[in-house]
């Protein structure tokens, strides 16, 4: 929460030299839960512990007025299926190559995966990596543990895992920010590749906002490198 | 590393993973694959829907395990079963057969009409059904770790599961309201523990998803559920004894998703194909009232 905060208070300052405009743009930040199925109103609440704005995402024109998107925990082949019939997709995919930052949880880290183990409809395949659903077996399976904080820093971090996916292998260049422990061979459970995070586990059904804020920072970076680059750009036509 | 399992957090994480969805009750694996292709969150695995059993009649029980096996092998979203109120051997069963969440419902024909199940023993999580806040809070006080309101199931229709649901609405806003000097007598009057009385005014819900079940037969009843406050959907009879299970499946699914748009509902209530037919309650003998099972 305090690293979160001080984060946003930085790059507010870093911007209050230049036009209010910005810094109002800034303040602005929303980011958006994808909303089609799932555990999407705990991650809106978690987002507004840490004190940023929510757009609950339903449309493609509530996606475009968000700087970042977080896919909730859910039903993966529910969520899959709905974003292609409401025609989510694709503008899902193309503003994360115009680097939208989106974090998928549980579900959204399925659809986020290029490979998917046993999903009969496609994802939105943009982290190389194989992630296979349902992997630690059925629901009397799912499982608490705690995870060593990693890059996170402070102590360990209470993970919830719920009919999890398990992430097979990642290609090189994606970053792994979490793993489970020795006896589970310190298989990964969070990773990082560009402004894409995945998690198979449930930040949002704890009071632990470590990743959200970590996401809000991506988010807020992306939020002022667009108003940057709108500012030059209507600069540069005047 | 410490791992547990089967802890409330992950029994009633799951229910929480199922919001905003469709719970579809399904009898074959074909059944069950058309739900999953609609978009369905999780399928009920059952003999017979409840508008069968209740022409049929007779004593209805769990389902046959092989029919239970044949739609886990179906489909990968999760499987509920149901078990008959009080009858913890059957759901021993279903927890055996790997059933991800079992509904311990008055849709079957009770085993005991004094006792619940004590769902705490068990690592598989139950859903209990549910006419007050009152009925939500002592089945969660013996380990549901999902509610839905009952509603009344084979009906088509929708009276009960909004009388019901505005029950427990009303019930926890009212709540809201009153002082602690107020709980305890009113936790008596409900006849629920104290402790989760106040976890309800706390947190100004039920402490667990909170599903509608029980006579939801169309786009629009669904979405009207959806606004009195459900988390999500069982639809019953009302999807396979429709004309076009698949198309009512994917409309009832987008008005879930989709509830406080008007347009869309417009939308997907427009040129439907006949939903089941439906039952007026007070023509229904006294005896035959599923909800009045379990207190």
């Amino acid at each position: 929460m305090v690293n979160g905060t001080r984060k946003r208070l930085e790059l507010v300052t870093a911007l209050s030299t230049n036009s209010m405009g910005e810094a109002e743009r800034l303040g602005s930040m929303v980011v958006g839960v994808l909303a089609l199925q799932g555990d999407f109103a705990e991650h809106a609440a978690a987002v507004r512990r840490v004190g940023a704005n929510v757009l609950e995402v339903r449309t493609a024109e509530q996606l475009s007025r968000v700087d970042g998107l977080i896919i909730p925990g859910g039903e993966s082949t529910t969520i899959a299926r709905l974003m292609i019939a409401y025609g989510l997709r694709e503008p899902i995919v193309e503003r994360a190559r115009a680097g939208l930052p989106i974090w998928g949880t549980c579900a959204g880290a399925i659809l986020l995966a290029e490979e998917i183990v046993t999903l009969d409809r496609p994802g939105l395949r943009l982290v190389p990596m194989t992630v296979e659903r349902n992997a630690f077996g059925r629901q009397i399976d799912s499982f608490e543990a705690d995870l060593s904080p990693g890059v996170l820093g402070g102590g360990a971090l209470h993970a919830i895992f719920i009919r999890a996916p398990r992430i097979r292998s990642v290609a090189d260049g994606v970053e792994v920010l979490l793993r489970l422990g020795p006896e589970m061979e310190h298989e990964p459970v969070a990773v990082q590749w560009r402004s894409l995070m995945a998690t198979t586990f449930h930040p949002e059904l704890t009071e632990d906002t470590r990743l959200h804020e970590r996401f809000i920072a991506m988010c807020e970076a992306y939020a002022a490198e667009a108003s940057r680059s709108a500012l030059a750009a209507a600069g540069g036509s005047g | 590393m410490v791992v547990e399992t089967a802890t409330q957090t992950v029994k009633a994480g799951l229910a929480q993973m199922l919001k905003g969805g469709v719970i579809m009750d399904v009898v074959t694996p074909e059944h069950a694959r058309i739900a999953a292709e609609a978009g369905a969150c999780s399928v009920m695995a059952l003999e017979r829907v409840p508008s069968d059993i209740r022409s049929s009649g007779g004593v209805a029980r769990m389902s046959d395990p092989s029919l239970i096996r044949g739609i886990i092998d179906a489909v990968s979203i999760p499987v509920m079963a149901k078990v008959r109120i009080g009858h913890f051997v059957e759901a021993s069963i279903l927890e055996a057969l790997g059933v991800d969440y079992i509904d311990e419902s008055e849709v079957l024909t009770p085993a005991d009409e004094s006792f619940h199940i004590n769902k705490h023993q068990f690592a598989v999580p139950f859903v209990c059904g549910c006419r007050d806040l009152g009925e939500a809070l002592r089945r969660i006080a013996e380990g549901a770790a999902m509610i839905r309101t009952k509603g009344e199931a084979g009906t088509g229709n929708i009276v009960e599961a909004v009388r019901h649901m505005r029950a427990v609405q009303g019930a926890i806003s009212r709540l809201q309201s009153m002082g602690d000097e107020e709980l305890v007598s009113y936790s008596r009057d409900i006849g629920a523990p104290v402790e989760l009385v106040r976890q309800t005014r706390e947190m100004g819900r039920l402490p667990v998803v909170n599903f509608a079940a029980g006579g939801v037969a169309t786009p629009a009843d669904a979405a009207l559920m959806m606004r009195l406050g459900a988390d999500g959907v069982f639809v019953g009879s009302g999807i396979f004894k429709s004309e076009e299970p698949a198309r009512m499946a994917n409309a009832i699914v987008r008005a879930v998703t989709h509830y406080e748009d008007d347009d869309i509902l417009a939308d997907v209530s427009t040129d439907l194909p006949s939903a089941m037919p439906g039952l007026e309650i007070d023509k229904i003998p006294e005896s035959e009232i599923l909800a009045k099972r379990g207190w």
